[in-house]
């Protein structure tokens, strides 16, 4: 508008002040001519536009703008502008151009959240690692050492100080404690170089641990050091499970490590339970599907026992105590299972559980020396008393379960089972149709009797709770086998009776006595008996009305306790019950973690180096830490703690790190070291007996003569020596037990307050060393730009680039797309991309190796692997084990597979820098689906370029992180079109079915790395994966499974409900029950929750403890940022409520220490009227490295979260060699779990000292 | 009547998720420079809480805004015009640092460059104000999702008058959070108190800028703003406050606030108003009547007259185009589901705020009724977990029907469309019950739900 044209408009309007104010203030006219009064002197008008106010104009100004994105310890995956200001990154704002949606729903703009938004921050912060750090001790030790050895040779000079306990005391006792020292890249990687040849040579590669998490948000770093590691046959340390993200439930129930929907797909759902996940605060960039859903009137229930942010949301709050979920879904399940099943039943769940759950499947009954009855076995072909006809003698027949059909009245092999996966006569049979069999669901009215049966419990006052229950089943007969359906022991597990049972059974919903019923959860997780059952029928309800588009979004606030894997069945249970698994809005959604690297065969095989050698060294890393951190030696308990009464009593006498030990030398789970003597050295010892390698090692293996490093893990020759970190800081924020680390790992000072295992726990098979180790890692390399308590206690760091400052990409579960970092500005000071650092130590390591190793052959123990024939190793999972004497020692059935790798240790670095020649002659394999992929590596040679000399020559190049980004996207079929087509060919030969029209829309289509910078890029439909987004649709996993008949990848090939393996039925966990928390009372002796203790310097209650994530950061990034700092209380706090602050004096923002046996933490108190009595918070890994004082008790630096925590294993956790229950990496193992832990808080009553 | 432009915001508290991104993004554009650490243009609030500056809204405390003389007239609450330009020396009446919050930094070099030592090296806090090691005792946003709320439930000035609605216990918890900017007033304080002239409303389209060259640092912006959304810079001595991202705006872009907003709740449109009656409105004598009162000031876009004298009054075509397209004229004025915050300031801000609607069924479902019916609906806003008269204490000057009424409308659409997406036929008589048809039900269900970039801004 005119401002002149305004300004000569006549006058209106009253005066608001008396005329001489008005003469005064109307004289403003005069000192701002440019102005405009209004007329009544109120109010100043002026003319903006360009010649006005540059301050903010030139703010704003910028010379680019460049994409990019945040790379780890996120599911985010946003994507971002980075801005850049004469050659400065000055801030970053969300990326608005996500492709389209459709026209009618919401878009995935602007993703991202208030930490992505700060992390520019960190580019130019003082904690960056500016140059390469060595602790001055060590930096001193080599560079005198190297002046002593022959010819200065780095390696003998590494040797000659790890070799000497007092030189290795001397910079070890110092980790922690300040004092680096800058060092040059070329010294730096020298010492790390030497440090890998010495280590190999003297104990061998599998004495060195790598660990990066989550790949999926920065793919070509994780590959960079994971590749390094596995050419030199070197384990990867698995993260999934490590921090208890993965949900154990998943492979058991549907056979695949995780598979949801992205966000997008909360939109398509008409009943969303948020249940322990606090989705504004944790998912903050795809909150609003869930709020924007509403409006077309989805409904939302939050189960949270807190009032969360997530409740803010719902239409309805249900707050169990905490780790009761199990008891809530039960009741909810039961409820449905009554009201929708027994009393009703509708077509589309009817329909559902026959075709796509194991519901029909027959399993036979135990009889128990006291001749009480429990549920056992599957019943397969090949089991003798079954008239199985000519499937009997079929290909896998013990691995084809059966199903009773009503037409033909005999049981029958359907297809689609394990059984009909791995041979020839599966070809084409492979999937989900029944043909012209009509499942019985039940043997009620076609049974030849009824028989009672005992089903574990575990809410009595036993040890953990554990009982059991005597409930009814009908069955048939077959030979001396008493045999009925899942379904019918589902109902009795769920206390659910019908007319002409025996047994126990609830009076109705209000029976609180009575397992299971509303009204007994209500006595276990305090919500109202009519919410529990209204919830589930509506649940149930939602789902009939809408198609199964009911959803449960499952969070860490449940996923994170010991017993995690049975709530989680618990709610899988009603999923499946409702028919919403594979169903556009509905099903599970779990976003803990781990997330979805959508590119994942050029991911896998980069990472894993398998276009070199196969097959790769991986560990799972909660049994490796908790064996060499020394945490299994301060057990107080046996593995039978965790049997059901309903089991054997097989783990009597036994110790959980018995059954590790077991589960190596069965082959179920990888450990490292292997053996305790090297596995470079075995293939010679073979040789020099005259024999072959394979069959020399496993008779020096029953022999004793090589034994697995398991059974001694103290010995020094077993020790880990090599513990290298990147985009990781374990010390600061996953390590379970943190200070058992400290002790045993690192050698430093701790805060522990523990008894050792007393005799009559500790290990049967496990050698138990008088003297426990301490600092038994030589060497810990962490690549970092920031500054954590990981780096702190570090012997070396080099400065790593950012994530503004290199190429990479980034997918993730939450979206469909793939996004790409690329660098706003040059590496500043000393930083280098992870992958030109590992490519650094590469080369270093290939030239010291000429001299000290040469070409060698390993020999790598290789579990049975699932989604591989290995998962056939043990019919019905019955466990022998032949050191026992119960079996023959074969590899790859009864113990690990043994495979020779050749490894030429001069050569490493060209190996690293050039894809090798395996793809085109093996192909690559994903999922079990092998792609060839000749031309697609013929093309990538033209993309990146061919290596001109050495063992590559004439591969493609993988010199720089860019080629290795391109890598991946050339040989993903979710970024490779034809790849992903020519897949679906493949797998519809085994399947029978039609899918390769899922993928042909894209078949012309190729993601490159420009495209990929151009805009984020939505995924192809691939085999890789088990969603169809064909046609513009969200994903949603399973939909292939559902609507293409292709069977999940587990035994019966459908989504399982029951599991039948030995120690599934020991620990009483053949199908969802409900086990509460640990008890530490019980177990350790801690002050029971809600107690008051006086034998502190103030009175102290005790809590349970809880370590959900961070709204001021994510785990430890951010937390130190200036905007996240000032947003909220700027360092550690515990969440407390009113009644148990008050309790002790505790006062909002007091001072405060959370004491147990594990260790000591320093905090401020948060005081809220939002936390529930007897529970505390500390979100998860704020980190030392601010503003934690030391402690009153010890007068050390406070701990952190994990400093109150230890890893539990779960035995039923190493199962493996058994169909969907078989090894995978970050696929299965025990989880790292810290939810059942308490803790005593009190007042500090001195000042705080820094 | 006198047809000028505005550029105003409102945003959807329903959807608010209070991550703080916009805090954030703005800060990290404007005001992470010296003198500015404390400031936020834009912070958001958990209520019940505090605020920022802490109590901010207590009036009573810091006369801030207008208020009527005995005569009925406008006059600044703070003191009439003359008071100030007779104490234009003294100090005016301002928050402390305290009650915004010292701004810390760490001592970060502590953990790079520590020697050799007997602990884990660690970064004490110190002030970025007076670089000393500080005990950091409240923040930009220390009662984040009722941390402490409870101790000091007193100190929440929107409690007052409704404690008896207010219980602070476990199972009646309840939470919602209030983004803010500078209200870019229609009838500002800040402008109106400025003795240098320094603070203007811009011309063409209502933006309320501070003249970096003209300011002088009186501080009587900061006294008059009811809102406390100026701030004093202490290195430069000059105000400065919240600009609507004014040279993007020019570049056709929304505020990084809005654009960066992750809820999707922020909108951005124009509006035309009449000038001519700021005055009259802004001195409407019953509190409860300024926001019909304000409403009433914004015209419609479509009337023939408007238009002309739009034009008239040089706005352009353009302009005209955009205001008939404006989300917020919608929400303000067609589906009136937006409401200004303490409209009793008088300032006629133009931010206006969609009330939080949550958790509805909660309370139908604990009396018995059936969750879904659209009866029952409207019967349970009375019983939110948000109790309505701390909403009406926010937005309407105490008003509970006029907070009603929004609620309804819905929780209103939720049941209408909840219909809609499990193919069954939509009851009209849901829209009708709330005074709406089913197609502007459809329409505003679009602009909440379906919120493309394009529809937002």
């Amino acid at each position: 508008m005119n401002a002149q044209d305004a300004s000569r408009d006549r006058p209106r309007g009253g005066k608001i002040d008396d005329s001489l104010i008005d003469a005064l203030i109307g004289s403003r006219r005069l000192v701002t001519p440019s102005g405009r009064m209004t007329e009544d002197n109120r109010e100043l008008h002026k003319q903006g536009g360009r010649t006005a106010d540059s301050f903010y104009r030139e703010r704003w100004s910028h010379d680019k703008v460049v994409r990019s994105t945040h790379g780890v310890n996120c599911t985010g995956s946003c994507s971002w502008r980075v801005f850049v200001k004469d050659g400065v990154i000055t801030w970053e704002a969300q990326a608005t151009d996500y492709p389209s949606v459709g026209t009618d729903m919401p878009e995935y703009e602007p993703r991202g959240c208030p930490r992505g938004a700060s992390f520019s921050w960190y580019t130019y912060s003082p904690t960056r690692v500016r140059y390469p750090y060595v602790r001055a001790e060590l930096m001193q030790l080599f560079r005198e050492a190297k002046d002593t050895v022959p010819g200065r040779d780095p390696v003998l000079a590494w040797q000659s100080i790890v070799d000497d306990p007092e030189k290795a005391l001397r910079f070890k006792s110092q980790r922690g404690k300040g004092g680096l020292v800058r060092a040059s890249w070329d010294e730096a990687v020298e010492l790390i170089a030497a440090a890998h040849v010495h280590t190999i040579k003297e104990y061998g590669p599998d004495r060195i641990a790598g660990f990066s998490p989550i790949p999926a948000m920065s793919q070509g770093s994780f590959a960079s050091g994971s590749r390094f590691h596995q050419l030199i046959g070197a384990p990867m340390l698995s993260f999934y499970d490590w921090y208890a993200d993965m949900p154990l439930a998943s492979p058991q129930v549907m056979g695949d490590q995780t598979d949801v929907p992205e966000s997008g797909d909360w939109w398509n759902s008409s009943y969303l339970i948020m249940w322990g996940s606090n989705v504004p605060q944790t998912r903050t960039p795809d909150a609003h599907y869930m709020i924007e859903a509403r409006y077309h009137g989805q409904k939302v229930i939050s189960v949270a026992p807190d009032y969360a942010e997530s409740v803010k949301f719902a239409d309805q709050w249900l707050a169990p105590h905490p780790g009761t979920d199990a008891a809530l879904a039960i009741g909810m399940g039961h409820t449905i299972l009554r009201e929708f099943f027994v009393e009703r039943t509708t077509p589309y769940f009817d329909n559902y559980v026959k075709h796509y759950t194991d519901l029909p499947f027959l399993v036979a009954l135990d009889r128990r020396e006291d001749g009480s009855l429990v549920p056992g076995k599957f019943v397969v072909a090949a089991d003798d008393d079954i008239d199985a006809g000519s499937v009997r003698n079929s290909a896998d027949a013990d691995f084809k379960p059966m199903m009773f059909d009503t037409v033909t009245e005999v049981p029958v092999v359907p297809n689609g089972t394990v059984g009909h996966r791995y041979n020839d006569e599966g070809l084409g049979a492979w999937n989900l149709e029944l043909g012209d069999i009509e499942p019985a669901l039940t043997m009620l009215g076609r049974h030849e009797d009824v028989v009672e049966i005992l089903v574990p419990r575990f809410d009595t006052t036993g040890v953990e709770g554990r009982g059991d229950a005597v409930r009814g089943v009908p069955v048939r007969r077959y030979g001396d086998r008493l045999i009925t359906t899942v379904y019918d022991l589902m109902l009795a597990q769920y206390n659910v009776g019908r007319d002409g049972l025996p047994g126990q059974w609830a009076s109705g919903y209000d029976d609180a006595e009575a397992l299971c019923t509303p009204a007994w959860q209500e006595t276990v997780t305090g919500v109202p008996a009519g919410t529990a059952a209204k919830i589930g029928r509506e649940f149930a309800q939602n789902a009939l009305d809408s198609g199964g588009r009911s959803m449960i979004i499952m969070g860490s606030g449940t996923n994170h306790w010991f017993h995690s894997d049975t709530i989680y069945r618990t709610f899988l249970t009603l999923t499946m019950l409702c028919g919403t698994q594979g169903v556009n809005g509905g099903g599970w959604a779990h976003y803990v973690g781990q997330e979805k690297v959508r590119p994942l065969t050029g991911f896998t095989h980069l990472a894993m180096a398998l276009d070199w050698s196969r097959p790769p060294r991986q560990a799972t890393q909660t049994p490796y830490w908790y064996i060499h951190s020394g945490q299994w030696r301060y057990d107080q308990f046996g593995t039978d703690t965790f049997a059901a009464t309903t089991g054997t009593g097989r783990f009597a006498g036994t110790s959980i790190a018995d059954t590790i030990a077991l589960s190596q030398r069965l082959g179920w789970q990888p450990f490292y070291p292997q053996f305790d003597i090297n596995s470079l050295d075995v293939a010679g010892r073979a040789a020099a007996a005259g024999q072959e390698t394979v069959p020399y090692l496993v008779d020096a293996l029953k022999q004793g003569e090589i034994n697995f490093a398991a059974e001694d893990p103290d010995a020094p020759n077993n020790y880990p020596r090599i513990w290298s970190v990147w985009r990781a800081n374990t010390l600061g924020s996953s390590a379970k037990g943190e200070q058992y680390f400290f002790r045993h790992v690192i050698g430093t000072e701790d805060a522990l307050d523990v008894e050792e295992t007393p005799e009559e726990f500790r290990p049967r098979d496990v050698r138990w060393r008088e003297e426990s180790p301490t600092g038994k890692i030589d060497l810990m390399l962490t690549l970092d730009f920031r500054m954590t308590t990981h780096t702190l206690h570090s012997d070396v760091i080099l400065p790593a680039s950012t994530w503004y400052e290199k190429h990479d990409l980034s997918t993730t579960d939450m979206h469909p797309y793939v996004n790409s970092f690329s660098p706003a500005i040059e590496n500043p000071w000393e930083a280098r991309t992870d992958w030109q650092a590992w490519e650094t130590i590469a080369k270093k390591f290939s030239e010291l190796a000429v001299e000290h190793l040469g070409t060698r052959t390993d020999v790598v123990a290789h579990p049975m692997q699932h989604d591989s024939r290995g998962e056939l190793a043990n019919p019905h999972g019955r466990v022998r084990d032949w050191k026992a004497g119960e079996c023959e020692a074969v590899p790859g059935r009864t113990m690990p597979n043994f495979m020779e790798v050749e490894r030429d240790y001069t050569a490493i670095h060209e190996k690293f820098t050039s894809a090798g020649p395996l793809l085109e002659t093996l192909g690559m394999t994903t999922k079990g689906l092998t792609f060839d992929v000749t031309e697609h590596v013929e093309r990538l040679r033209g993309l990146n370029g061919t290596a001109r000399s050495g063992v590559g020559a004439g591969q493609p190049l993988l010199r720089t992180d860019r080629q290795a980004a391109e890598f991946i996207l050339a040989l993903s079929g979710t970024t490779n079109g034809k790849m992903a087509t020519e897949g679906f060919k493949t797998l519809e030969e085994r399947t029978g079915t039609q899918l390769h029209d899922l993928s042909a829309e894209a078949e012309g289509r190729t993601i490159e790395f420009s495209d990929t910078q151009a805009s984020p890029q939505p995924v192809i439909t691939s085999p890789e994966w088990s969603g169809s987004e064909s046609g513009g649709r969200r994903y949603s996993p399973f939909t292939i499974n559902v609507e293409r008949m292709k069977p999940w990848h587990t035994l019966t090939g459908r989504q399982h409900f029951y599991l039948d393996h030995d120690w599934m039925l020991e620990t009483g966990e053949a199908m969802p029950v409900f086990r509460p928390p640990l008890s530490m009372t019980a177990l350790f002796g801690e002050v029971g929750i809600g107690e008051t203790t006086h034998d502190g310097a103030s009175p102290g209650i005790s809590v349970r403890f809880l370590t959900p994530h961070s709204k001021w950061s994510i785990h430890t990034t951010y937390v130190e940022t200036s905007p996240m700092t000032n947003l909220s209380r700027g360092g550690q706090t515990i969440w407390m409520s009113v009644e148990d602050a008050e309790a002790v004096g505790i006062a909002d923002n007091d001072w405060i220490e959370a004491v147990n046996r594990n260790g000591v933490v320093a905090a401020r108190a948060i005081v809220s009227h939002r936390m529930p009595q007897g529970t505390a918070f500390m979100y998860h890994a704020p980190e030392r490295i601010i503003g934690v004082p030391l402690t009153e008790r010890d007068g050390k630096r406070g701990g952190i979260h994990n400093s109150l925590t230890r890893l539990m294993l779960k035995p039923s956790h190493l199962i493996g060699g058994y169909a969907q229950l078989s090894y995978g990496f970050n696929y299965i193992g025990p989880s790292g779990t810290q939810r059942d832990e308490v803790t005593v808080i009190r007042r500090r009553t001195v000042p705080v000292e820094y | 009547m006198r047809v000028m432009a505005q550029m105003s915001m409102v945003m959807n508290l329903d959807k608010c998720i209070g991550c703080h991104t916009c805090s954030v993004t703005c800060k990290q554009a404007w005001t992470n420079r010296d003198g500015t650490e404390y400031m936020w243009f834009n912070n958001v609030e958990t209520r019940p809480g505090q605020g920022y500056p802490r109590g901010y809204e207590d009036q009573e405390k810091w006369k801030g805004g207008w208020e009527l003389d005995k005569r009925g007239k406008l006059r600044q609450k703070g003191g009439g015009r003359l008071k100030k330009l007779l104490t234009l020396f003294a100090n005016p009446l301002l928050p402390g640092i305290d009650d915004y919050y010292e701004p810390w930094t760490y001592e970060y070099d502590n953990l790079l460059n520590a020697p050799a030592q007997q602990n884990i090296p660690t970064a004490p806090p110190k002030s970025q104000i007076s670089g000393k090691p500080i005990d950091i005792q409240w923040s930009g946003n220390w009662d984040d999702d009722l941390g402490g709320t409870y101790a000091n439930k007193d100190k929440d000035p929107m409690i007052r008058g409704i404690e008896e609605k207010v219980q602070l216990e476990f199972d009646q918890t309840f939470m919602f959070y209030l983004p803010r900017i500078c209200e870019h007033c229609m009838n500002p304080t800040c402008v109106a108190a400025c003795p240098s002239g320094a603070i203007y409303k811009r011309s063409e389209d209502g933006v309320v800028l501070v003249d970096q060259d003209d300011c002088r640092g009186w501080r009587m912006c900061v006294s008059g703003c009811p809102y406390k959304k100026v701030y004093f810079n202490h290195k430069t001595g000059k105000a400065e406050k919240c600009t609507f991202c004014y040279p993007r705006l020019e570049l056709g872009e929304p505020t990084i606030c809005a654009e960066t907003c992750v809820g999707r709740l922020r909108y951005i449109g124009l509006v035309l108003y009449d000038a001519d009656r700021v005055t009259d409105a802004a001195s409407t004598p019953d509190e409860k009547d300024l926001y019909e009162a304000q409403k009433d000031l914004i015209l419609d876009p479509y009337d023939p007259e408007v238009m002309a004298a739009a034009e008239k009054g040089g706005i352009s075509y353009d302009w005209i185009l955009a205001a008939q397209n404006s989300p917020i004229y919608k929400l303000i004025k067609e589906y009136e589901v937006a409401l200004p915050l303490h409209p009793e300031y008088r300032t006629l801000p133009m931010v206006w705020y969609i009330p939080p609607l949550s958790p509805v069924v909660d309370s139908v479902a604990d009396s018995g009724f059936d969750a879904e019916d659209a009866d029952n609906l409207f019967a349970a806003i009375d019983t939110l977990r948000i109790p309505v008269e701390y909403l009406a204490n926010l937005f309407t000057a105490g008003d509970v029907p006029t907070v009603e009424r929004v609620l309804y409308r819905m929780a209103a659409m939720r049941s209408y469309m909840r219909d809609v997406d499990l193919g069954r036929e939509p009851k009209e008589g849901i829209a009708n019950a709330v005074a709406m048809t089913g197609q502007t039900m459809r329409d505003m269900y679009r602009l909440l739900a379906i919120a493309k970039y394009d529809e937002r801004y």
